[in-house]
């Protein structure tokens, strides 16, 4: 076992559960307008959290510049969520509260985040579909003009508020016209196509950035009085995700080598219904709505092997094995079971279409019970984008799925200030652990996002700033200077490697060998190949990788390799942390810990704690850091979906 | 499958380019266009010679990133599909493909196929908003709205700001991707304090940033991956007329 040692104090308020927020809003301390015109912030990323944070900020009087990679803040990868927002709303009069969202989205974790973080949470959903609705978000709604809510998983109540299949890319248009106003009337300074490549510290503190402009490749330092990283995720550590391909660890992690504590990296949630992988060429994978899975029945072949179509396989000869291993929620079983069982069937070889990876979401029977028009009126869409993908007729032979990572929960260690170990440095959204403990429920990201950025950092902020009263900082100090030549350091080597892989190459492999070893299911003995391989490729990576082109100049290939450098190193961490957590909890699955019935298996005795490492070198072990969860409300009990 | 591409190369915004010829060799049919384009660079990388540059992150038809104008078609053929949802089954064995950037004055080519779409940030930040504080804003619930005007919102809102109505354009107009915008705030009964100077501001910022005037083409509509209607043009016109007059009336 590493160093333990224990975190900062998470400053999570005392007192009741339900006045904590209260509370601590009526202590924080507050900017006066005057002052705030003095402070400049930076805030990294323009996804939901991003955005409404810079939009927010700028609106309260601060001057705000924000960066993102893409050429536009409107396409961050927020853009891609399908199902909804959840919020405890309550306007279908069936029970929902505050206080049953707060318990269904710990529950959900598995019981692995902090009480106090995701009542707060829950909270303010309600104000959250206010905002949206104010800034013209289209929901969905009824014909009496009110909105119209659908269940989702993981809850007993209908709370979730969406916009047709496309709830992420209305609420994003929503933060971002709010941040386009800010930009229009100069308070937001914006710099898109720019990559954030070093946190800067001053005297501890985190100070600003230094960033490169990706289409004429200067590299060059910004200064602030604080900084925000709202960076979304590390899914795209396995190669093949449902992000998008920008999507990358690089913010975070390099935050991380500058003292930033990172917690939980082996929460990696696996969504059971994408479309498999076809073939090596393959860039990325496609999410389906889980809502299929309501008519849906998911089956393999008994027989190993057996590649006639699944027309000819006679009922006899199918094994419906989500229905014969959890009866009473058949192929409506959570997530994570849903995922592993998937991997089962086909590590016995019993998967379907190329490479053996993938199971059959047949709709013969839902078509033969309603008609192929109620279908094609429910999932029409979803179909068409399967044909499209494809060019396989989902009406006529059943459709075949395969689990891919879609979301990470871990993320950088925020305090209940969304401050993370290094002052100064405050993260929102998916960059940060705070909320989703070991499993996200659906629905709970983009209430997570909007949160952080519209209703919790605006509060928070002014904690540290208040501090920070005559501190300016400039970019012209020399750290700022030691930085920038750091970052062009590594773009020379980059670029003078010329060896014979490309990135792309490179990433793939890493992540095919991540995705095995600490995929779905991870091995005391698989995460131990993992630790010892990883290192070995990415010496690979630093002797062979060839990248052409220069530095000064608009490079695809360099960016993406700096980001894949970034991948190697964090790669071993997440399997370190997966090698640690001697216990199986949400999308953490030790096969070593299990019931006998095959559902992950809890100890709560050693492990009901944070893991937030702290980095110590590259080839140097980093300390392990363990935060105890409390619970104080909620007592945790076994998940049960029998 | 294998293909010879003609692909627009230029090294930067401030010199000319050319069409240079590729081979795409054993692409498999699943491919996606990106996909195919992908394994062309990676044969390029192999042979130390530089990637050819293309904008794509989604690869799922959402985030308006990926641009290029295939065969003469801004993403394509097909309906309603962004270049990333274009997939290689659909061309034939051998066939020859050209490949350009969305070609517009207001929108620069940065290096190869990829566009500066800046100019469309320019005319949201112009008024492409509803003005509202964050805590400022009264219950959800508390304006009911038709499920007619609200779906209709939703369609207008639906666009993506991929552009390449304006590259499809012979006139290179932004009046869909404009009208859209104006259309889904202005149909909310929330858009309706900011309506006229919405319309005004958007109009002119459009005008300024080099967008041309629509001359009922349709081929915007016809290209849109989000199915914009032209319709909602109609809708622009009226209002842009209304208000000006409006303007000039207080004016005199």
């Amino acid at each position: 076992m590493s160093t333990i040692a224990t975190v900062p104090d998470s400053k999570t308020p005392s007192g009741p559960l339900e006045q904590k927020w209260e509370q601590h809003r009526a202590e924080s301390k507050v900017v006066s307008p005057a002052n705030k015109r003095n402070f400049d912030v930076i805030v990294v990323g323009s996804g939901l959290a991003g955005a409404s944070a810079a939009a927010t900020l700028a609106e309260l009087g601060y001057g705000v510049k924000c960066f993102c990679f893409q050429d536009s803040p409107r396409r961050a990868h927020s853009i891609a969520a399908q199902g909804g927002i959840n919020a405890a709303k309550n306007y279908q009069n069936d029970g929902d509260s505050v206080y049953r969202l707060f318990y269904d989205t710990i529950k959900g974790g598995d019981f692995r985040s902090r009480e106090a973080n995701v009542y707060r949470l829950a909270e303010v959903s309600a104000l959250i579909i206010d905002q949206c609705v104010a800034q013209g978000v289209p929901f969905a709604r009824e014909y009496g003009g009110l909105l119209a809510n659908r269940s989702f998983g993981g809850s007993l109540v209908s709370r979730t508020f969406y916009a047709r299949g496309q709830t992420g890319q209305q609420l994003l248009l929503g933060a971002y016209q709010a941040l386009a106003r800010q930009i229009g009337l100069g308070t937001v300074k914006m710099f898109s196509r720019t990559e954030m490549l070093d946190l800067v510290l001053i005297d501890g503190h985190a100070k600003g950035i230094v960033v490169r402009n990706l289409v004429t490749g200067e590299i060059s330092s910004h200064a602030a009085d604080a900084v925000i990283l709202a960076t979304g995720g590390y899914s795209n550590v396995f190669f093949l995700s449902t992000n998008a391909r920008g999507c990358n660890v690089s913010a975070t992690y390099r935050a991380y080598k500058r003292g930033a504590l990172f917690a939980n990296p082996c929460y990696t949630q696996i969504h059971p219904t994408c479309i498999p992988v076809s073939g090596s060429y393959q860039s990325k994978l496609t999410l389906m709505s889980e809502s299929l899975r309501n008519d849906g029945r998911v089956w393999a072949p008994k027989t190993k092997g057996d590649n006639r179509p699944p027309a000819q396989i006679p009922e006899a000869e199918r094994d419906y094995y989500l229905e014969r291993k959890y009866p009473s929620y058949g192929n409506l079983a959570p997530r994570d079971i849903a995922s592993r069982s998937a991997k089962e069937v086909c590590d016995e070889g019993r998967g379907v279409g190329p490479g053996g990876l993938g199971v059959y979401l047949d709709f013969a029977e839902a078509i033969q019970r309603s008609s192929e028009k109620t279908i094609r009126e429910r999932y029409g869409n979803l179909f068409d984008m399967y044909y499209n993908i494809t060019g396989e007729n989902a009406y006529k032979a059943p459709m075949r799925i395969y689990p891919a990572v879609h979301y990470t929960m871990g993320g950088l260690w925020v305090d209940y200030n969304l401050m993370s170990s290094i002052p100064g440095l405050h993260v929102l959204g998916e960059a940060n652990f705070s909320d989703h403990g070991a499993n996200r429920l659906g629905a709970s990201a983009l209430m997570q996002g909007l949160a952080d950025g519209y209703f919790v950092i605006p509060y928070t902020l002014g904690n540290y700033l208040a501090t920070q009263m005559g501190e300016k900082t400039s970019s012209d100090r020399p750290e700022f200077k030691v930085a920038e030549e750091e970052a062009q350091r590594q773009t020379h080597k980059l670029l003078s490697i010329k060896g014979k892989k490309s990135a792309a190459a490179f990433h793939q492999e890493l992540g095919l060998l991540v995705w095995e070893k600490c995929g779905m299911t991870r091995s005391k003995k698989s995460l131990e190949e993992a630790l010892q391989k990883i290192p070995a490729l990415r010496e690979e990576f630093w002797e062979n990788l060839n990248v052409p082109g220069s530095s000064q100049d608009f490079n695809q290939n360099l960016e993406y390799a700096g980001r894949v450098a970034d991948f190697f190193e964090f790669a071993e961490l997440m399997c370190l942390d997966a090698y640690e957590r001697n216990e199986s909890c949400g999308g953490h699955f030790r096969v070593e810990y299990q019931t006998k019935e095959g559902e992950a298996l809890r100890n709560d005795d050693e492990f009901c704690h944070v893991a937030a490492w702290g980095f110590n070198g590259v080839d140097k072990r980093p300390t392990r850091n363990v935060e105890p969860l409390v619970f104080e409300k909620i007592k945790p009990a076994q998940r049960s979906y029998k | 499958m294998n293909f010879k591409l003609k692909i627009w190369r230029q090294t930067s915004i401030n010199t000319s380019g050319q069409f240079v010829n590729y081979e795409a060799k054993e692409i498999p049919k699943e491919a996606s266009f990106l996909e195919m384009l992908d394994i062309v660079n990676e044969s390029l990388i192999r042979k130390n010679e530089e990637p050819i540059a293309f904008d794509s992150d989604c690869r799922e038809g959402i985030c308006g990133t990926c641009s290029l104008v295939i065969n003469g078609i801004p993403h394509g053929k097909g309906k309603a599909k962004t270049t990333c949802q274009l997939y290689m089954r659909r061309f034939k064995d051998g066939e020859t493909i050209w490949v350009e950037p969305f070609r517009a004055a207001a929108f620069p080519i940065l290096k190869d196929l990829t566009v500066d779409r800046n100019a469309f940030e320019r005319i949201i930040e112009s008024g492409g908003f509803i003005s509202v504080r964050a805590g400022s804003a009264p219950d959800a619930n508390s304006v009911p709205i038709g499920k007619v005007e609200a779906d209709l919102a939703m369609e207008a809102a639906a666009c993506i700001g991929c552009g390449a109505c304006v590259a499809a354009c012979p006139n290179s107009s932004a009046m869909l991707f404009v009208a859209a915008k104006l259309s889904h705030l202005g149909i909310l009964p929330q858009g309706q304090p900011e309506r006229q100077r919405r319309v005004v501001n958007m109009v002119h910022t459009m005008d300024e940033q080099g967008f041309g005037n629509c001359t009922n083409h349709y081929e915007c509509e016809a290209v849109c991956p989000a199915e914009i209607s032209a319709s909602f043009i109609a809708r622009l016109n009226r209002d842009y007329a209304v208000y000006t007059a409006k303007e000039a009336a207080t004016v005199a």
